[in-house]
């Protein structure tokens, strides 16, 4: 390979082209064989069909149902893991949210949990994020969810406490040693991949229902951006400043402690930050299991499609994830210059703390005390306002606009998804199997191959072939839009800081509005089908993308679109010829990323139409004898992740040039 | 020691005052528990009682009316759990859950949970009977009246086409939840249809309400009773008739859904424990009419289920009456 | 190169002394040194055989008390592995490595530890500092470790500070700094744990060229004020020649020649050593001993003295003042002769040396 990898970098230009002709010659191959071959051996399966592997994983549930209250691994390991979370949760409720220590209300009410989020956003970061906390959990109460979201914000909390117990010393190790590295990376791609539904159910058999259950379903999503995040800050501290710290003499735990650690601290808060960011992002698949808080609201509203109740609790979501999001990012700040302002300021600062905390303490005892400042007061209405807006919004753009929509879905659907889906799907699985390991060995190497190649195996072994390519032709054409979207607005947002602002809550809300929310005007604008589907993974996906997309242009140096603008290129030239080429990486891990955050979508997809995948994961999740189906589902999406992700980033690098030998 | 010219010092006496400020004006109200407002409660002998609630509003209302009774007169701690069907059976082994009050068939389950595990006994039928079947818009059965009999759908199918269904006519399937033999009906009954899998009732249900105010045409799968009919008269389209056997082959299903006696379950260690809720369970019955307005009340009047059941019970003392001990 | 001396016999023995070091990287790198064959081949060749890269191949060295040892090399020549085999922050492959008699190759882990913090410092290229602490906690982390008090090694820290000129940045955080100014840190860190050697590895390549003037000032009085032994890398020539008492050159991993900068100008080891140095202000470096010659009978000998050490630089204006030949003696012993011709050979750059 390090011969292979010498020869791209010593003649770039040709070996691309061979590799652009070889991806020709690929496709085309396979479009003549799928001419003559179209509808032989693709693998169907009935939709209430099932292969023995699907009846082994039933017959392998049933059996942990039926050992669960004899097996000494549930009596001594699980329940006492559910004990302490249980524990936890309701410690965290009690505080805030639910009746406790024999009182009829929290023991701290709401005036003393503003107080005491306004001063903690004060402390970890600054007084603009504070008033933004205190705004946020003022309208939690106007909004009439004061309850559900201290509900929400005590699993939350309790989630993301034990994902960072777990997640950040993982990272060290991951970050220290690349064999744990290697080993634990697949594990995070499984945990972040697998869709929730398939483990869902079997989780409260192992830990019960109730908040244990909630508490681990969420810190399986949320751990590993905590992991990767860490382990990759750990990686980032300079190796000389490592190395200057070994010369002194440095042990390994002073190494960790005194030079790692801090210097890895403001982007492991950053680890947090997606932590909370993804835990959020579950507490509506969490109240299926009866997990208190928004995410009931929203499902119980769904029951009767009921938009503007369903909408005002997904902003109360919105909200908190704003104001945690800039709470931890300005925490992050405050981690690299704590200590470097002027003596001072320090002691004013320090004063003013000491002062809001008497301010904080006096309100937390009166919320304790007086029933005024306890339960937030009652008819603020606020949130009916917000409801009924929502409705006639909705209600306008079903009547108005779904002329349109559907034109728009139809061109789409025959002009891109139908011939995708048709060459995916009507071509013999070898066929397709052996066009995508020559694709994964052309772009990403032989390694890539392999494991395209390994992938291609197990989604046939699962049973699923046709349904994983349907799914497959949907996720990739609802990329396409993901990227184009992406380099659009990615690149205005990169080039002007005003874009920016305007445009980054719209996407924070994207990424953190409950998917059920929007569903129910979606299928109204589109009904029940795929393209409603992919619309969804769009409004999901989009927002990382552009993100990256903007992060990637802005990090094009100056001089380089300062050489070009003085060359005379005009605008459209810097965009396309300076700084799209520059920003490949950036385009790359876009690419990346948009497709896992689509294919973390296909469960939601399966919801509103898309069939395939997600419908056998959604089945799986409703119907005992169909649970094997999803489990089969839900690993088959993992695989199409796996494959994807690995044969992108195989050639990002082979793109970006080899990796030094040393 | 507070000089007052450093603004440490200041800002300090600030919060001070400002602390004492928020004590004085904050004096003033109401003292938590110093009204003692003791609601609920167990009044001894019937405890807590866990109540799942399945996600679709004709359960919560059988759950609403069944809590609130449970409370109200039996003096139960009633705890209600938002489950799905599948985990809400798994609680009976695990003893988080002691009833289930609106089952719909689920032989599996029963299968699974009754006969072999012997975590759950059944707890006979609420009183309301569940249909299955497909549906088609009123605007459609007035427009086509010969559309209600199945034997006339392929006469239609090019009405149902869309985006979705490669040429044929759509059959819009549903739920998850529900077992379905659709696929096999299309086959067996050589229908010029495919079976499309919209994935929730949301879907379905706005897909009918979409075909009904657009006046565009829509079949699909559906169930009675259902919130919705307060809002929507889906006409039953009828398929060859329903005889007993005639779905035990699942490949070979020609003819229409059987009618589902809706019943209650409850776990195997609530029905001994001797408490009076589980009397209440036993002998709950009502019927059709009776849910779909506890359900209308919730689903389009947006009453919570708690006033929604005090709303029907307090105009149906005499058959609440019947149910208890 | 002085023959190595193992007896012990007071100040002259080294400080550090090398045999046969060895650093090879890639799969069974161990093979290497011990296989003839494939210690003959060239690094091309190395790497298509074995996939290995050999960046230190079989250098030897002795580093005497209070000398200035110049390690020069282009990048990639190996120089930097060198350095860091010495202290082993990369493992050596094979070879022997003595420090004050000790073999530091056979040192465990504790050990090495001890003798990091006491016995030798390195001042790395790019600095390597701590962004989150202030000059002084950067300064004091080596005593830190070791558990020095708070006190003390506030105390030692402090002087050192302003040892290097540091003084009135106590308390300014590295990125605050210049880069010239976070070097002078990095070099209190190094001094503060007052080793017997300090190790350099281009320390001054990342700064503009009069920053580096200055640093190189910096070091040289350093040199005199602390004595300490040092080990210099750089790839820079005339750094090398400015500092070193002794220079060792190395192409890819292997040692090329080790000699006084006089001795590497005046007597090229080979065509790579010859180019290097062919731009090196001969009259800078060179000394009288190389460009004087015998005595021809025709010769005055009443003309002015000098040693033959002495640069031929600072001889120029009294050769080309004096209407006689300069004559080159030592310890009372006439050795040579340097007229007009021969000075003028080395100004214009036209001759001198062999």
């Amino acid at each position: 390979m390090a011969v292979l990898t010498e020869r791209a970098t010593a003649r770039p230009a040709p070996v691309r082209n061979t590799r652009r002709i070889a991806v020709a010659a690929i496709v085309a191959g396979w479009l003549v064989l799928w001419l003559i071959l179209r509808g032989h051996q693709t693998l169907e399966l009935g939709t209430s069909d099932l292969t023995s592997l699907h009846r082994w994983f039933n017959d392998f549930n049933d059996a942990i149902g039926a050992d669960r209250n004899s097996n000494p691994l549930f009596l001594y390991f699980f329940n006492e893991i559910r004990l302490v979370i249980d524990n936890l949760v309701t410690f965290f409720q009690g505080l805030i949210s639910q009746p406790s220590f024999g009182r009829p209300v929290p023991a701290i009410g709401w005036l003393g949990v503003v107080a005491i989020a306004g001063y903690a956003s004060w402390a970890l970061g600054n007084l603009r994020v504070a008033a933004l906390a205190v705004g946020g959990f003022v309208f939690f109460g106007l909004q009439g969810l004061w309850q559900e979201s201290m509900d929400t914000l005590a699993l939350t909390l309790s989630a993301v406490f034990v994902s960072l117990l777990i997640g950040i010393p993982i990272g060290v190790w991951a970050g220290l040693s690349s064999r744990v590295n290697r080993l634990v990376t697949p594990v995070l791609d499984f945990m972040q991949t697998m869709p929730t539904f398939v483990y869902l159910a079997p989780l409260t058999l192992f830990f019960l229902i109730g908040p244990a259950s909630a508490t681990i379903a969420t810190l399986i999503y949320a751990t590993p951006p905590a992991v990767r995040i860490t382990a990759h800050a750990i990686r980032s501290v300079p190796h000389t400043t490592v190395e200057a710290a070994e010369s002194l003499g440095s042990t390994r735990r002073q190494t960790l402690t005194k030079v790692l650690l801090p210097m890895a601290k403001r982007t492991i808060v950053l680890g947090v930050n997606q932590t909370i960011m993804a835990a959020l992002s579950m507490v509506t698949i969490a109240a299926l299991i009866d997990a208190p808080g928004l995410g009931k609201t929203v499902v119980k509203a769904l029951e009767t499609l009921d938009v503007g109740v369903a909408f005002n609790a997904g902003l109360a979501i919105v909200v908190m994830a704003i104001v945690l999001d800039r709470v931890t990012t300005a925490a992050s700040v405050r981690a690299e210059v704590a200590g470097r302002a002027s003596r001072n300021s320090v002691r004013r600062r320090r004063a003013g703390l000491v002062g809001a905390g008497v301010v904080t303490a006096v309100c937390v005892w009166l919320s304790y005390t007086y029933v005024w400042a306890s339960q937030f007061p009652e008819g603020a209405g606020l949130g009916d306002d917000i409801a009924r807006t929502a409705d006639s919004v909705t209600r306008w753009a079903q009547s108005n606009l779904s002329g349109a929509t559907n034109g728009l879905r139809d061109a789409m659907t025959t002009a891109l998804l139908n011939p995708f889906e048709d060459v995916l799907t009507g071509s013999p699985w070898w066929l397709v199997g052996a066009v995508l390991v020559a694709l994964g060995a052309v772009l990403g190497g032989w390694r890539a191959g392999a494991t395209a190649a390994v992938c291609v195996a197990l989604i046939v072994a699962s049973g699923l072939w046709r349904d994983s390519m349907t799914t497959l032709a949907s996720s990739l054409v609802a990329t396409v839009i993901v990227m184009a979207l992406g380099v659009v607005v990615g690149v205005w947002m990169g080039r002007s800081a005003m874009a920016d602002r305007l445009i980054r809550p719209v996407l924070d809300a994207g990424q953190t509005m409950p998917a059920f929310v929007y569903l129910v005007p979606f299928l109204a604008l589109f009904g029940a089908t795929r393209f409603t589907a992919i619309v969804a993974a769009i409004v999901y996906a989009a927002p990382v993308t552009m993100k990256i997309i903007a992060d990637g242009i802005r990090g094009v140096p100056e001089t380089a679109v300062e050489a070009a603008t003085a060359a005379g290129s005009s605008t459209w030239q810097t965009i396309t010829k300076v700084q799209l080429p520059m920003a490949r990486k950036s385009l790359t891990l876009a690419t990346n990323q948009g497709l896992i955050y689509v294919l973390s979508m296909v469960v939601v997809g399966g919801l509103v139409g898309a069939g395939a995948l997600g419908y056998d994961v959604v089945a799986g999740f409703s119907q005992g004898q169909l649970y094997g189906k999803g489990l089969a589902a839900g690993l088959a999406i993992v695989l199409l992740g796996v494959m994807f992700d690995r044969i992108t980033q195989a050639a990002a690098q082979r793109a970006a040039g080899a990796p030094s030998g040393r | 020691m507070v000089t007052g010219r450093r603004p440490a010092g200041r800002f300090a006496a600030l919060a001070g005052a400002a602390a004492l400020a928020l004590v004085v004006s904050g004096c003033g109200g109401a003292k938590v528990g110093g009204s003692s407002d003791s609601t609920g409660g167990g009044k001894g002998k019937c405890g807590t009682f866990n109540l799942a609630v399945n996600p679709w509003v004709g359960y919560e209302a059988n759950a609403a009316v069944i809590a609130y009774v449970a409370e109200k007169d039996l003096g139960c701690k009633v705890t209600k759990k938002d489950l799905k069907e599948e985990v809400a059976w798994q609680g009976f082994g695990t003893g988080e859950v002691d009833a289930v009050v609106e089952n719909w068939g689920h032989d599996d389950l029963k299968k699974k949970y009754i006969d072999q595990q012997k975590t759950a006994v059944s707890a006979g039928e609420t009183g309301n009977t569940g249909v299955i079947g497909w549906y088609v818009p009123p605007w459609m059965a007035k427009k086509y009246p010969d559309i209600t009999d199945s034997k006339n759908l392929n006469k239609y199918a090019d009405l149902f086409k869309t985006s979705e269904s490669s040429g044929k006519g759509q059959l819009l399937d549903g739920d998850p939840s529900f077992v379905t033999n659709d696929g096999a009906l299309v086959k067996n009954l050589k229908l010029d249809y495919k079976v499309v899998y919209a994935g929730s009732e949301a879907a379905l249900i706005q897909a009918f309400r979409q075909a009904e105010a657009k006046k565009t045409p829509v079949i699909g799968y559906f169930y009675e009773p259902q919130w919705l009919f307060s809002e929507l008269k889906l006409t039953k389209v009828d398929l060859p008739k329903y005889t007993d056997g005639c779905d035990s082959v699942p490949d070979k299903v020609a003819c229409d859904y059987p009618g589902y006696l809706l019943d209650k379950v409850v776990s195997k260690k609530f029905s001994t424990s001797g408490s009076p809720a589980f009397d209440l369970v036993k002998k709950f019955e009502w019927t059709n009419e009776d849910q779909n307005l506890v359900a209308k009340y919730i689903a389009q009047d947006k009453m919570s289920p708690e006033a929604a059941a005090k709303k029907w019970v307090d105009a149906n003392r005499t058959k609440v009456k019947s149910w208890l001990p | 190169m002085p023959p190595a001396r193992r007896d012990g016999s007071g100040d002259r023995a080294p400080v550090v002394s090398v045999r046969g070091l060895w650093k090879v990287f890639g799969p069974k790198a161990d093979r290497v040194p011990d296989t003839p064959e494939l210690c003959g081949l060239s690094r091309r060749d190395l790497m298509d055989r074995t996939g290995c890269t050999a960046a230190v191949r079989d250098v030897s060295f002795d580093v005497s008390p209070g000398e200035v040892f110049v390690v020069m090399g282009l990048s990639g020549s190996g120089k930097s592995t060198l350095v860091r085999c010495l202290t082993r922050l990369i493992e050596p492959t094979t070879g022997e490595i003595v420090f004050e008699g000790e073999d530091i190759r056979a040192a465990d882990e504790k050990r090495l530890r001890e003798l990091r913090r006491h016995k030798f410092s390195m001042v790395f290229q790019h600095f390597g500092l701590l962004p989150h602490r202030r000059v002084l906690d950067n300064v004091s982390y080596g005593l830190e470790i070791r558990g020095t008090g708070r006190a003390e090694r506030t105390r030692r820290a402090q002087e050192v500070v302003e040892l290097v000129g540091l003084a009135g940045y106590e308390h300014s955080y590295p990125d605050q700094l210049s880069g010239g100014m976070q070097q002078r840190v990095g070099l209190a860190r190094a001094l503060a744990g007052d080793p017997d050697v300090l190790f350099f590895d281009e320390p001054f390549s990342a700064l503009d060229p009069l920053i580096r003037r200055d640093m190189q000032n910096e070091v040289i009085r350093l040199h005199h004020e602390v004595g300490k032994t040092m080990v210099f890398i750089t790839h820079d020539l005339s750094e090398a020649l400015k500092l070193g008492d002794r220079i060792l050159i190395m192409r890819d991993g292997r040692m090329v020649q080790c000699g006084t900068g006089d001795e590497l100008v005046g007597a090229p080891a080979d065509d790579y050593v010859k180019e290097f140095v062919r731009d090196v202000p001969r009259s800078h470096v060179l000394t009288l001993r190389w460009i004087m010659r015998p005595v021809r009978p025709e010769d005055a000998l009443d003309g002015p003295e000098l040693g033959p050490d002495v640069v031929v630089r600072e001889a120029t204006s009294a050769v080309l003042a004096a209407d006689r030949p300069l004559k080159v003696v030592e310890e009372g012993k006439l050795l040579g002769i340097v007229g007009n011709e021969e000075i003028l050979a080395v100004v214009a750059g036209t001759g001198g040396g062999e």
